[in-house]
Order: structure tokens, then C-alpha cells, then sequence
């Protein structure tokens, strides 16, 4: 029993991760019909970010308050790396799906090849806090308390996310362009400003991924975020592309179904059972499990 | 004769391969309803679009005098001109209340408010429900309140009846004979009834051109002409006829 509940809260723990990458693809491609295939490098910025904040930043000592710093600096450094992507790049190419692909795999490519670069390909250890090594009991199972952070933290965001979306204007403007971006212009509503929010967000909650991602994988290295990038897309089409909640719940849904398979039936089967899982949805249900609706 | 508020010229409009607009003209008359129509494909819905600049066109399309089509959709619609469209198209996620939020863009949005709920009381009882869940007439309700949210000049609606049932029909069409009192009106009906009802004014496309431009009771006077160019039954009558065709 204890190491199904141990395998359960690690598998959340993942899904936090899977969904602070997966959210901002779900919006990016719902919104603008753009798929950002250097997401995944994203994720690698945000975690190398948290690992300078870590490895320089001595003059925070308390190791807790200088990982919460780590956490902060990654969110704006995804932010503004999001918000200068669509802007410098990707808006020059809105109507041209080619051009955006090859654009975004190229941007992929370089900036992995640019961490390590900078960082060498060799992954590097992140410091962290006594405590995330530490153990919490929860049903007999003794959880790490770090896959517990991370589970914490990415409720907070799709929280944060969900009441964003729910109660600005921005938000009902990116849900309502999710659904017909050509009515919300109609309206006289300018879609492409909601687009860099989107993207910088995206940003953002990817980075915030690649900073907990250290965490989780105990250090960073440059193709992080590019082999997560794989089950993210799985868990934006297993959700429905757009929908927030959606991904929330595929992300559950996809590192619940790998980890157990992984654990129960031979290492590696879990990978497959996930393709297998995005074949049956997309045959059974295309639309994802919610959805074209941004919620 | 006052200028027109809206001025079409040579306006040419492909859809794919497809040459649908082949040299427009046509002028929208301000305080006036005028009914574009036209058989199946003749280029009405698509004449409303290229207005918009929801499809690209090319030649002239004027706005109280400013020329219009090197403007995105958006700068357009913010000069004053709301937009009803075929099928409705609300938001079905969002509930009424939000769609009217989104569709609220001028400090006057909050006032005509109280104006749009008198006009269709429905959407005030139902401010909460998700668009999705309305009726088809409910939802064409929350299609008008949204252009009517905003001092348009001018409202572009485009089939405003179809699939409605007739009780739902009278209810629309009185809305829009008061919107019509304040509003200059570009109306697409397959209804020509309904048109011949609100419109003051007519212009008839046929394969993307125009083919008759004038007054609409002198139109339907003349059944014989009416027939010819709409293509219903002049033993029928345009008024009673049911369609003049329908997207294109």
C-alpha cells in the first residue's frame, strides 16, 4: 500500500511538471494556432536560470528563501524570453504553419545548443534545501517533501491560471479567442496583444517547470526540456488543445498511467502505454478530453 | 442626397481560387436599412466580410469617408461599425454576461446596457448560463445585444432570422426596427419578408456583382423585376417568398 501511495505523489509530482510545460502549449496553440516546438527550451531556460540564482546567489544563505528567489527569477526570465520570442519571431510569421514550424524546431535546436554552450551538456546539480531531501508520512508512505513542493506549486499556478482566465478581461479575451479568434476581432478587440501575453506566460509557467524540473530530476542539463517536450504535447492533445483544466487533468491522467505501468510492469512500458493512451483518445475522442475552451 | 456612410467601390474578394466579389459597388445610406441580396453565392456574406476585413478585398471600401482596407478588422469595427453575423457565432464557453463583457468596449457599453436588457429581457434573466446552452433565437438575442453594446454608426447583420422560429422571428425583427431607428443598417435576409419589412433601401448581387441598386417598396412593386432578379415566384411575391439564397 505505502509504495502505491509513494508511486501516486510522485506521479502527481510529475504531473505538476508535465502541466507547467503542457499549459502554455495548450494556450499558445488554442489562441494562436501556433506550435511551439521550442517550448521545451523554455523549460531548459527556467531550470538553468534556478541553477544560477542557486550556485551564485550567496548572499541569501538561507538555502529556502534563496530557492524561492530561484523559483522567482526563472518566472521572469520565462516571461521575458516568451514575450521576446513572439515578438522578435514568431509574429513575423502568423499566417506562414510551415515557416512557424521550422522556425520554432530551429529556435529549439539553438537554444539547447546555446546552454550548452554556455553550461556544458554534462547535467548539473542543483543545491537545494535540506528539507526537500527530507521525508513527509502520508498514508504509511514516506513521500519526499521536494514532490510535494512541486505538486503544491503547480496547484497554485493553475489556480493562479484559472482565476486569471476567469476574471480579467485579458482572460475572457484568450478564452473567447481559443474558441473564435475572428469573432473576438469582430468585436474590435486586437487578438495579436493577448498573443505575447500568451506566449510570455507560456513562458513562464514552463520555466517555473524547468525550475522545480532540477528539482525533480536532481540536476539540469540542456535537452531537459526538450525530451519532456514530448508527453507535454501528448498531455495538450489528451486534454484538448486550449483547454486549461484539461490539461490540468490529462497531466494527472498521463504521469499516474506512466509511473504505475513503469512500476507494476516492466521500466519503459509506461512510456509506450502513454502513446498508447493518446491513440484511444484521439480515436475515441479527438477533441481531448475537454475540449477547444480555455478553462 | 446625404453622403453615404458606407461607400463600396470596384471591390473584388477571392475565396480561394474562387473570384466571388467582381467589381461591388454599392452605397449604405446613413440612417437608412439597406438590404443586400441576392441568390446562393452572389456575394452577400462575403461582401459583409471584406467589409470587415475578415477576408481580404481589393478596391474601395469607404467609412464616413476614411478609407478602410488597409485596416485590420479591429481598427475598423473601433471606427463604429458592430457586426451581427451569420450564425450567430457567440462564444458558447463564455456565459451571456461575458459575452456582452467582451463585446463592451466604449464607456457608454456600461449605459446601453439597461438598453439591450429592455430589448431582450431574456438575456438578463439568463445573464448567467453559458451561451452554448441558449436556444438558436436566444442566441441571435446575444448576436445583436453585443453590436448594439457600442454607439455603433453603423450595424452590419447578416441573416438575422435564419433557422429561427417564426414567433422568435417577430421578436428579432422588432428589435431591429428599433435598432433601426437609431443605426444605419446593412442587412443580409434570406427573409424577404423581413427585409422588405426593415429595409429602406435594396441592392441585388448576382454572381459578385451588383445588379440593381434602388428602393426597396418600388423593388417589390414590381414583381415581375423582383422575380427576375431574386428568383422567387412572382405568383408567390417577394414578400411571402422564403429565401433570396443564402451564404456566400
Amino acid at each position: 500500500m505505502s509504495t502505491f501511495v509513494l508511486i501516486v505523489v510522485t506521479s502527481l509530482g510529475l504531473a505538476g511538471l508535465y502541466f507547467l510545460l503542457a499549459a502554455g502549449l495548450s494556450l499558445i496553440f488554442g489562441l494562436m494556432n501556433v506550435l511551439n516546438l521550442a517550448h521545451g527550451a523554455f523549460f531548459g531556460i527556467g531550470g538553468y536560470a534556478a541553477w544560477l540564482t542557486m550556485d551564485r546567489l550567496e548572499v541569501v544563505s538561507s538555502l529556502g528563501l534563496r530557492f524561492l528567489v530561484a523559483v522567482l527569477v526563472a518566472a521572469v526570465v520565462g516571461l521575458v524570453v516568451g514575450a521576446l520570442v513572439e515578438r522578435l519571431l514568431i509574429a513575423r510569421s502568423y499566417d506562414n504553419h510551415l515557416g512557424q514550424i521550422l522556425l520554432t524546431i530551429g529556435l529549439g535546436f539553438a537554444l539547447v545548443a546555446l546552454l550548452g554552450g554556455v553550461f556544458s551538456y554534462d547535467a548539473q546539480p542543483l543545491v537545494q534545501p535540506a528539507w526537500f531531501g527530507q521525508t513527509t508520512e502520508l498514508l504509511g508512505a514516506r513521500i519526499p517533501n521536494s514532490r510535494l513542493l512541486i505538486l503544491a506549486v503547480a496547484v497554485v499556478l493553475l489556480a493562479a491560471l484559472l482565476l486569471f482566465l476567469a476574471k480579467t478581461r485579458h482572460g475572457l479575451v484568450i478564452r473567447a479567442g481559443v474558441e473564435n479568434r475572428s469573432m473576438v476581432e469582430a468585436l474590435g478587440i486586437d487578438v495579436s496583444r493577448s498573443f505575447t501575453l500568451v506566449f510570455a506566460l507560456g513562458g513562464l509557467l514552463a520555466a517555473v517547470g524547468g525550475a522545480l524540473g532540477a528539482v525533480y530530476f536532481n540536476g539540469i542539463s540542456p535537452a531537459l526540456g526538450t525530451t519532456q517536450l514530448i508527453f507535454a504535447f501528448i498531455v495538450v492533445v489528451i486534454g484538448g488543445l486550449g483547454s486549461v483544466t484539461g490539461t490540468a487533468l490529462s497531466a494527472v491522467v498521463v504521469a499516474l498511467t506512466q509511473q504505475l505501468i513503469n512500476f507494476y510492469g516492466a521500466p519503459g512500458l509506461g512510456d509506450i502505454a502513454v502513446v498508447g493512451l493518446l491513440a484511444a483518445v484521439l480515436l475515441l475522442r479527438p477533441q481531448g478530453l475537454l475540449g477547444a475552451v480555455a478553462r | 442626397m446625404s453622403a453615404p456612410l458606407l461607400e463600396v467601390k470596384d471591390l473584388h474578394v477571392y475565396r480561394g481560387e474562387a473570384h466571388v466579389l467582381q467589381g461591388v459597388d454599392l452605397a449604405v445610406r446613413p440612417n437608412r436599412v439597406t438590404a443586400l441580396l441576392g441568390r446562393n453565392g452572389a456575394g452577400k456574406t462575403t461582401t459583409l466580410l471584406a467589409v470587415l476585413g475578415l477576408l481580404p478585398g481589393r478596391g474601395t471600401v469607404r467609412f464616413d469617408g476614411e478609407d478602410l482596407l488597409a485596416e485590420r478588422t479591429p481598427a475598423r469595427v473601433r471606427r463604429g461599425i458592430g457586426y451581427v453575423p451569420e450564425d450567430r457565432e457567440v462564444f458558447t464557453a463564455l456565459t451571456v454576461e461575458e459575452n456582452l463583457r467582451l463585446a463592451a468596449r466604449t464607456p457608454e457599453a456600461a449605459d446601453r446596457l439597461d438598453m439591450v436588457h429592455e430589448l431582450f429581457p431574456d438575456l438578463a434573466a439568463r445573464r448567467k448560463q453559458r451561451a452554448g446552452s441558449l436556444s438558436g433565437g436566444q442566441q441571435q438575442m446575444v448576436a445583436i445585444a453585443r453590436a448594439l453594446l457600442n454607439p455603433n454608426r453603423l450595424l452590419l447583420v447578416d441573416e438575422p432570422t435564419k433557422g429561427l422560429a417564426p414567433v422568435v422571428v417577430r421578436d428579432v425583427v422588432a428589435a431591429l426596427e428599433k435598432v433601426a431607428e437609431q443605426t444605419t443598417v446593412l442587412l443580409v435576409e434570406q427573409n424577404l419578408r423581413v427585409a422588405e419589412r426593415l429595409a429602406t433601401d435594396v441592392v441585388v448581387l448576382d454572381h459578385g456583382t451588383v445588379v440593381h441598386r434602388g428602393d426597396m417598396a418600388e423593388l417589390f412593386a414590381d414583381t415581375d423585376r423582383a422575380s427576375a432578379l431574386l428568383g422567387v415566384s412572382a405568383a408567390t411575391g417577394p414578400a411571402r417568398g422564403p429565401s433570396a439564397g443564402g451564404r456566400s
